[in-house]
């Protein structure tokens, strides 16, 4: 493409329909009805290219427009004197919402979604546009279909097979003037290679290129000063529209016909936009638009015939605003993400001035210093050297992001490819998050957030960072809260990360923190919910109690509103909890419920939080569990059993850890019971086995030898005995170390069971006893061997010191423990 | 020097710039862009040489390297800038063949070679004395014996150091003055040798034999690294052993017996799944043998079951012929590589649709 200085041509977008326009008259054109003194100038860029941005800025200048149309969102026309406050700082993007809608509680508003974005970064031509504009005072305003439109067309019944705004089109990859629609769908391009779906690869292949980027980039991103490089593109647009028209109908295939049709809505959207602007009295317009709609805006098309286009469009009410954005996220190429490649590097184009390619290594040798890897400025000289000479060898005007890549490859890296990733992450793309001005309209609980993250000195960044808190001192406790609360909200800005190799504390959290731009959308969302963090996390609190269907899930939310100190949602958490637990009829449901509401309870003993509702809850649950535990533990097979005793276990260390002596002595007051339950009623032998000993540990019971005899005696079946024995020792065989009488009952047992009985409970015996570690089951045997001796146990020989050699030993021991030695 | 002219008759492997010379000339020929000082060609047309193409008269450069074309251009363009380059990677990834090519292409010579050993001495690097001159006759230029790599400095040529890591720490230093100040110092007589334009080092090492010799990070620094990597596809393995094994058969003159493509692509297959300890569908996990199965050694097996297919088989190559070549590449450690390979043969091979006959091959030989 030879660059040509602009050519006026004459058209009028109003003027009747004419022959088309031949290729070359583009860019520039008059209009006669405006006394051939309105002038009109079409720049066809690429989205977030720093080689337009920079073409852009300068014919910009030179032209000297009176108004400045900028493809996008006209809603956003009062958003756009924002730009020019010092407080935003790209990359930004304007985000369409469709307000008010009250999601529901259970997260389901997530599919139904409606947002979109148009990111802007430092090197966007239409940011620069943007600037220049502000700077000099002239009026802004943005052509593209309307976001009300856009929106209202991901209703479900718009049509199906349409791939949406986010949709391909010129210039290719760079695709991000585009709101970048929620959904997914008609990301993924079909695979053949249309003019449409990729009007550069065509000029790329044209040109010898295979890389359609590259071939851009070669020829209008790396460009340095120079002619404008605006009406050839514009012709070379001409030319392509005109093939495409030319084909037949059939051969649009790739593309689904509501995309086509959306792009001339749009293109008529534009087309009318340029034309009020004319018609308001502005001479000299500017339109910074993609490549591709260059010639549609300059061709002649009847008003009538746009507004046809354009009428009964439906529509939905939109909200928007300004909110940071991330080179990450312009780097992605699915979801809200502009499949740029390589930010970074953009970036970096466009801002250094001068000597790009040194500047660039330069910065790496840096970002790779920091990491403790040795290069020196020598390296750096000869890394540029490799970069120009491989730029020379593929017959490139400039050392592209390719080259520079292999100049750090080899030179830099010394072939070592962990470090090149490395530039990749922090320079390529490069982690720069933007920030938008305080006066930026925003939903009041986004205002909150910031004053709570000024307040706390919580700085959203793009990186990810660890903060360990320490929730002993008031700032992290805040600190916590507020992420737990964003949590509730769906706000997932910090994770919790389990604390590695550091003491388990409950004092101690570590959280991973990392801002990503669509946390925006959410809070936006979760605006609906109240104007604070802490009133809409509380609001969506009691909504998910309202709505959850199982006691666990009461529970987790009842333990995730006492770490977000949501007092004020407890009660109804509570509440709903408790009329939950009243009308649950599964006694294991309750067990299960109350060790973690237990733990909450002593856990928020830690951080301070009031209590008070979750022990009124703990407390009626504890009863609960107390009177319906008789009647569950009837008739239990085998595996219910086991079951049972599971949940009884962490009952009991539940109702320990909470301390409360009237509770023990109702749960152990219902142990009893059950033990002492005969005959057809009695429980399974494995349940109690366990609470007798249970009961023995506690002081309970004072004939557990006559108790094990009855259950070992000749009358019990031999499993029931097994069972009654596992669940007896079950965690610890200490107890028979110890108390020779159970176990001599217990060898007794064994050793009058009958051939076929033992061969029944050896399995069940052998798991018992395989519980055991090794050095307990060793003491055991070696009771059970002097039990045969039936001498005195050799307690006597622990009397036999001799008192004189262990003197020097007990005066230092007593010194150490800062007793006075005896004389 | 030695030139484009053919090779004595009947020398059993001729130079690469004596082997290609056809292609050479043809490609300087048709070479019309810029060449760098004391290049034969231009880094443009160095490019093709190695990687292949078409020139304008339809006649056609045949590939050397098969593999991504960036790093042949990066090796290249490293040269272009006058540094010296360091081809790094595993045993049998062309390492020492694409520095002979590059040599050929630039220089026209790539003779000029110093082997790195352990017992690689100083005057191997710089140069030594023709002791019975140097007695009878005293000091003088003519008793001076120079290395290679003097020569190349005084040629401007390209000369070629082959696993530099072997070398001891205190030679490879040598080679700082030289690639830094260009120039050779021979303080016996008061001169110096100094580098005429074109004069570059191509050094290959090894990535397994790292920790034998370490480059010191001065050397290092003066060496742009190009890591040249192992086939990325099966397919492009199996191109290149084809490739090779058409090649040497035709050097070796062996009896023409074809060689099964579909054999070729059972042994690239055998070496790839068990150099990565994965089956190709990537559904069972393998032992992997501790050799190092790379591309040249099964060139080197399809080469060996060629000549048996020729010399005692039916003429074509069969899984018996490839069979007992496998075995020996793979089984080095007879303890533990032996139990990777039976495992590997009942596990994977016997079960494999249509490799029976290679099984029953591969049970009788091991």
């Amino acid at each position: 493409m030879s660059p040509s200085p602009p050519r006026p041509a004459g058209a009028v977008p109003d003027a009747a329909p004419a022959a088309p326009h031949a290729a070359g008259q583009a860019a520039r054109r008059r209009a006669p009805d405006r006394g051939e003194r309105a002038q009109v100038e079409v720049y066809g860029i690429r989205h977030h290219g720093p080689g337009s941005a920079r073409a852009v800025r300068r014919a910009l200048e030179e032209f000297k427009p009176e108004a400045v149309l900028i493809e996008g969102p006209p809603e956003a026309d009062d958003l756009v004197d924002l730009a020019a406050d010092p407080g935003m700082v790209p990359p930004v993007a304007l985000l369409a919402y469709s307000p008010g809608r009250t999601p529901s509680a259970d997260g389901a508003e997530a599919t139904e979604r409606r947002a979109a974005f148009w990111p802007f970064a430092e090197f966007s031509p239409e940011w620069q546009a943007i600037r220049y504009a502000l700077e000099a005072g002239v009026p802004v305003r943005f052509c593209d279909l309307p976001a009300a439109h856009q929106l209202a067309r991901q209703e479900p019944d718009a049509d199906a097979g349409d791939p949406g705004p986010a949709g391909p089109e010129a210039p290719p990859s760079a695709e991000d003037g585009r709101p970048a629609a929620e959904t997914p769908e008609g990301r993924d391009e079909p695979p053949e290679q249309d003019i449409r779906l990729d009007p550069l690869g065509w000029l790329a292949r044209a040109a010898g290129y295979d890389d359609a980027e590259r071939w851009w980039d070669d020829v209008v991103e790396h460009r340095g000063d120079g002619p404008s490089p605006f009406p050839a593109i514009a012709e070379a647009m001409t030319e392509l529209r005109a093939r495409l028209a030319a084909l037949p109908e059939r051969e649009h295939g790739p593309l689904p016909p509501g995309c086509l049709r959306r792009e001339e809505q749009r293109e008529a959207y534009m087309r009318r936009t340029l034309r009020r602007a004319l018609k308001d009295g502005y001479e000299r317009v500017a339109v910074v638009c993609g490549a591709w709609h260059v010639p549609a805006l300059l061709e002649k098309v009847p008003a009538a015939r746009d507004e046809r286009t354009l009428r009964g469009l439906p529509k939905t009410k939109v909200a928007m605003t300004w909110v940071p954005w991330t080179h990450g996220r312009l780097a992605d190429r699915s979801g809200y993400g502009a499949g740029v490649r390589s930010p970074g590097w953009y970036h970096h184009l466009f801002t250094s001035g001068d000597r790009p390619i040194e500047r660039w290594l330069t910065e790496a040798a840096r970002v790779l210093r920091e990491e403790d890897l040795h290069v020196s400025s020598a390296h750096v000289i000869e890394a540029v050297r490799l970069a120009e000479a491989l730029a020379a060898l593929r017959g490139r005007p400039l050392a592209g992001l390719d080259e520079v890549t292999e100049a750090v490859r080899a030179v830099l890296c010394e072939g070592n490819e962990l470090p090149v990733e490395l530039i990749q992450r922090r320079m390529v793309v490069g982690e720069r998050l933007g920030s938008v001005p305080e006066r930026t309209p925003m939903v009041p609980l986004q205002r909150d957030l910031q004053a709570e993250q000024r307040r706390l000195r919580l700085k959203p960044s793009a990186l990810d960072k660890e903060y360990d808190l320490d929730l002993r001192k008031a700032l992290d406790l805040d600190r916590s809260r507020l992420l737990h609360r964003l949590r509730l909200l769906g706000v997932d800005w910090g994770v919790p990360q389990e604390a590695q190799g550091r003491s388990k504390g409950t004092f101690r959290e570590s959280w991973t923190l990392m801002w990503r731009p669509e946390f925006d959308v959410e809070l936006i969302e979760a605006g609906a919910w109240g104007t604070t963090v802490h009133g809409a996390a509380a609001a969506r609190a009691t909504a998910m109690a309202a709505q959850a269907a199982t006691l666990a899930e009461l529970t987790s939310l009842a333990e995730r509103c006492l770490l977000a100190d949501l007092g004020d949602a407890l009660p109804a958490v509570m509440r709903a909890l408790a009329d939950r637990a009243a009308v649950d009829a599964d006694v294991a449901h309750l067990m299960a419920a109350l060790p973690a509401l237990v733990r909450a309870l002593r856990y928020g003993d830690v951080r301070g939080t009031p209590t008070g509702p979750l022990r009124t809850v703990v407390d009626g649950l504890v009863v609960r569990v107390c009177v319906g535990l008789p009647p569950a533990v009837t008739g239990l097979d085998d595996d219910a059993s086991r079951e049972m005793l599971g949940h009884i276990d962490a009952v009991h260390g539940a109702l320990s850890l909470l301390g409360d002596d009237d509770h023990t002595a109702r749960w152990l007051r219902t142990l009893r019971v059950l033990v002492d339950r005969d005959g057809d009623r009695a429980v399974h032998g494995l349940l109690e086995g366990r609470l007798t000993r249970l009961l023995l540990d506690a002081g309970r019971l004072d004939d557990v030898p006559d108790r094990m005899a009855r259950a070992v005696s000749v009358g019990v079946a031999p499993d029931r005995a097994a069972a009654w024995v596992e669940g007896f020792l079950s965690g610890g065989g200490l107890l028979l170390v110890h108390d020779d009488d159970l176990l001599r009952l217990l060898d007794g047992w064994i050793a009058g069971l009958p051939a076929d009985a033992f061969t029944a409970v050896l399995p069940l015996l052998r798991r018992t006893f395989g519980g055991y570690a090794a050095a307990e089951r060793r003491a055991i045997g070696e009771r059970v061997r002097r039990l045969d001796a039936a001498g005195p146990p050799a307690a006597a020989r622990d009397d036999d010191i001799d008192a004189g050699r262990a003197a020097a030993a007990a005066a230092t021991a007593l010194r150490i423990l800062g007793w006075e030695a005896p004389a | 020097m030695t030139t484009d002219s053919t090779p004595p008759a009947g020398v059993l492997r001729p130079h690469a710039e004596q082997q290609y010379a056809d292609e050479l000339a043809r490609l300087a020929e048709h070479d019309d862009r810029p060449r760098p000082p004391g290049w034969r060609l231009s880094p443009w047309a160095v490019t093709t040489y190695l990687m292949g193409g078409e020139l304008p008269d339809g006649s056609r450069i045949s590939p050397k390297y098969i593999g991504p074309r960036r790093l042949m251009e990066v090796a290249v363009a490293t040269l272009a800038t006058d540094r010296a380059l360091l081809l790094l990677g595993v045993p049998g990834t062309a390492k020492t063949w694409v520095s002979e090519h590059l040599a050929a292409a630039v220089s026209g010579d790539s003779t000029l070679l110093v082997q790195g050993t352990a017992g690689t001495t100083e005057e191997a690097v710089r140069y030594g004395w023709n002791y019975a001159r140097l007695l009878a006759e005293g000091p003088s230029e003519k008793a001076l014996v120079e290395s290679p790599l003097m020569k190349a400095m005084r040629t401007g040529a390209v000369a070629r150091i082959e696993e530099l890591t072997r070398m001891p720490g205190d030679v490879q230093d040598t080679l700082i003055t030289i690639l830094s100040e260009k120039t050779l110092p021979v303080p016996e007589l008061g001169v110096e040798v100094q580098a005429r334009k074109g004069f570059t080092v191509i050094a290959t090492a090894n990535d397994r034999d790292r920790g034998v010799n370490e480059l010191s990070s001065a050397l290092r620094r003066r060496f742009n690294t190009v890591v040249l990597p192992l086939p990325a596809t099966a397919e492009e393995e199996v191109d290149i052993v084809a490739r090779r094994v058409e090649q040497i058969g035709r050097a070796l003159e062996l009896p023409d017996a074809p060689a099964g493509l579909d054999e070729i692509r059972r042994v690239v297959t055998v070496f790839r799944e068990l150099r990565a300890g994965l089956t190709d569908d990537g559904r069972t996990k393998l032992k992997s043998p501790s050799g190092t199965l790379s591309t040249a050694e099964a060139i080197s097996v399809i080469t060996n079951g060629l000549a048996l297919a020729a010399h005692f088989g039916d003429g074509v190559l069969r899984a018996a012929d490839v069979a007992g070549g496998i075995v020996g590449a793979v089984v080095q450690d007879p303890v533990s590589d032996r139990v990777a390979w039976q495992e590997y043969l009942e596990t994977v091979v016997r079960e494999r649709p249509g490799w029976q006959d290679f099984y029953r091959a591969c049970r009788e030989v091991s």
